[in-house]
């Protein structure tokens, strides 16, 4: 139990810094990085929860499908170092108050809900991939359907797009 | 001593394992690129290495010493994080893939420890797999962009596009093996593939698998391996490193031991897809002979003895005093091993599995040596419209085939 607690905060805190790290770095590159980094630990993360098939497909479509696409393009465009600029006074006088305002009211929702909601144990019972499947194809078919028919649209959307130029 | 042992088995022998499979990995690599020399040499009518120690033996060693003690010169303007992140990237990914890959059948208890001899036997161990080639190209973009050089960018940019392209049909291609094994575990493939009396047409690229379901995968095999020696940049495929265009591509910019890191990082993905293939379509360690011919059992030592004399009757009249001394020791080393194995028949048993395994992981190592040495280089819009063009429609066209079959032959 406890080594589960530790791999957890372990990987927490792994993802809490590469978000910092994200927003903090300066190159497109290595914020890109960073993101991966999030992305490969919130898969141990779904790991640790038991959630094997979610944590491979995590991995496998945000982590590399996905990103490998921002890298490409990042490299594609050549982008240089960002410069950075003062801070607006929208940012400090509206942006910082709003954040914390966020911070708050997530926060006060999970302390109020944590007490009702069971709290999904680390290195619990793995979910096996037939169950998601099973669930994926009677219980939710509707939402999954409509999720591959947004998909197709957007992937005509881009055919027509690219279309156009010819 | 024995309840330190017992209490932390799960954490010392995977550990010991791990510094197993590396050593013996490393060492294949290592080989690997001398056998690659001498077949292509041979298939150009030429003699491949052969100074260094008897036929050239010891090249490895000599190319190891090479690239450990050669200049590692920091090329100006490069992004240094990334710089030397690519490297470490590309060999860590490529060595942790094999960690999935079951080499043998036997499952025994060490200090109360069950383990098999694989170093992690998860049950989504196919997709783990996938996950990790998935970020295999990081390695080969990182080390592009990084390099501050128009050649390695150039590579980088092609190895991305490339690895998006074929992943896609790389995927697709196993999706029929998943369907008629119902399973992500590499372990349970194998078995399902397992027809007793039918040898190697249980297999999947044969597909008389023994609930009568099965379907024949060829179509899904010459997808996969297509797709998958585009994944590791192998001839025809290896435009990001295409020596007459881009130098050395991604790698232009390496030297020393962090390119021969990209090398072993190369050698190694190589060996994981021809384990993969090996594990979906033919049969991972199963025998190809039916279950009644107890007489294949003696294939090991028959294999294995003819091999040691004909090294004994090689190294005799070799050329170098090092030669005729070395040569015939190998020899007898594989005779004896050869005979052992008819004498000690618990022994021939345990390494059944082991030895089909590997036999067959080095046929697929050959055919990855041989296309090498007889296939030019796709251009690289030929390479785009061969992956979206053909490969992908023709695997998707794969998975709905084999799962009609399945339905049909379900009901």
């Amino acid at each position: 139990m406890t080594g589960a607690l530790v791999i957890f905060f372990a990987l927490a805190a792994l993802a809490v810094l590469g978000a910092i790290s994200l927003i903090v770095q300066r190159h497109p590159i290595h914020s890109a990085l960073s993101l991966i980094v999030v992305m490969v630990a919130l898969a141990g993360l779904y790991l640790l929860m038991g959630a094997e098939f979610v944590a491979a497909v995590q991995i496998i479509v945000y982590g590399g499908a996905i990103m490998v696409l921002f890298i490409f393009v990042i490299m594609l465009l050549n982008a240089g170092e960002e410069e950075r600029t003062n801070f607006s006074r929208l940012a400090t006088f509206a942006g910082v108050p709003l954040a914390l305002a966020v911070t708050g009211l997530i926060g006060a929702g999970i302390a109020r809900s944590s007490a009702s909601l069971p709290a999904p144990e680390p290195g619990g019972v793995l979910t096996s991939t037939r169950t998601l499947s099973t669930l994926l194809f009677s219980e939710f078919v509707y939402p999954f359907e409509l999720t591959s028919f947004l998909i197709l649209v957007a992937i005509l959307g881009a055919i027509v797009l690219a279309q156009r130029e010819n | 001593m024995s309840d330190f042992l017992t209490q932390y088995a799960y954490l010392i022998i995977p550990i010991i394992k791990v510094l197993i499979l590396v050593v013996i990995v490393l060492t294949v690599d290592a080989y690997l690129t001398w056998i690659e020399r001498k077949l292509i040499a041979h298939i150009q009518a030429r003699w491949g290495p052969h100074r260094v120690g008897p036929h050239g033996l010891l090249q490895p060693l000599a190319d190891g010493l090479k690239f450990i003690f050669k200049e590692d010169p920091l090329p100006s303007h490069v992004d240094k994080v990334t710089y030397f992140l690519a490297p470490f990237l590309a060999l860590m990914l490529a060595l942790t893939s094999l960690g999935v890959i079951p080499f043998g059948p036997q499952r025994f208890k060490v200090f109360g420890y069950e383990t098999g001899i694989a170093i992690a036997d998860v049950n989504i161990s196919l997709l783990v797999l996938f996950a990790i080639t998935a970020l295999a190209v990081y390695g080969v973009a990182l080390a592009g962009w990084a390099s501050n050089s128009k050649y390695s960018l150039l590579g980088g940019l092609r190895s991305s596009a490339q690895m998006i392209s074929y992943e896609l049909a790389l995927t697709l291609s196993v999706v029929g093996v998943l369907l008629l094994a119902g399973t992500f575990s590499l372990r349970d493939i194998i078995e399902h593939q397992d027809n007793g009396n039918l040898g190697l047409l249980g297999w999947n690229i044969f597909g008389f698998s023994k609930d009568g379901a099965g379907f024949t995968q060829v179509i899904g095999f010459l997808c996969f391996y297509i797709a998958a020696i585009a994944e590791t940049n192998r001839i025809p495929f290896d435009l990001a490193e295409a020596e007459s265009e881009l130098v050395a591509g991604f790698h232009t910019e390496y030297a020393s031991m962090k390119f021969a890191m990209f090398f072993i990082a190369e050698y190694t993905s190589m060996i994981t897809i021809s384990c993969l293939a090996t594990i979906l379509f033919f049969g991972g360690w199963l025998s190809p002979f039916p279950a009644s011919w107890t007489f294949t059992y003696y294939v090991p030592s028959v294999v294995l003895i003819p091999l040691g004399l004909w090294v004994i009757f090689d190294g005799l009249r070799y050329e170098t005093l090092l030669g005729r001394v070395v040569l015939p020791g190998v020899g007898t080393v594989l005779a004896v091993i050869g005979v052992a194995l008819i004498v000690f028949p618990p022994v021939n048993d345990a390494i059944q599995g082991v030895f089909w395994f590997l036999a067959k992981v080095f046929t697929f190592l050959f055919i990855y040596v041989w296309m090498r040495g007889t296939l030019p280089r796709f251009r690289y819009d030929q390479l785009m419209s061969f992956g979206w063009k053909f490969l992908l429609p023709v695997s998707i066209a794969n998975v709905v085939l084999t799962s009609a079959v399945v339905l049909w032959r379900m009901h």
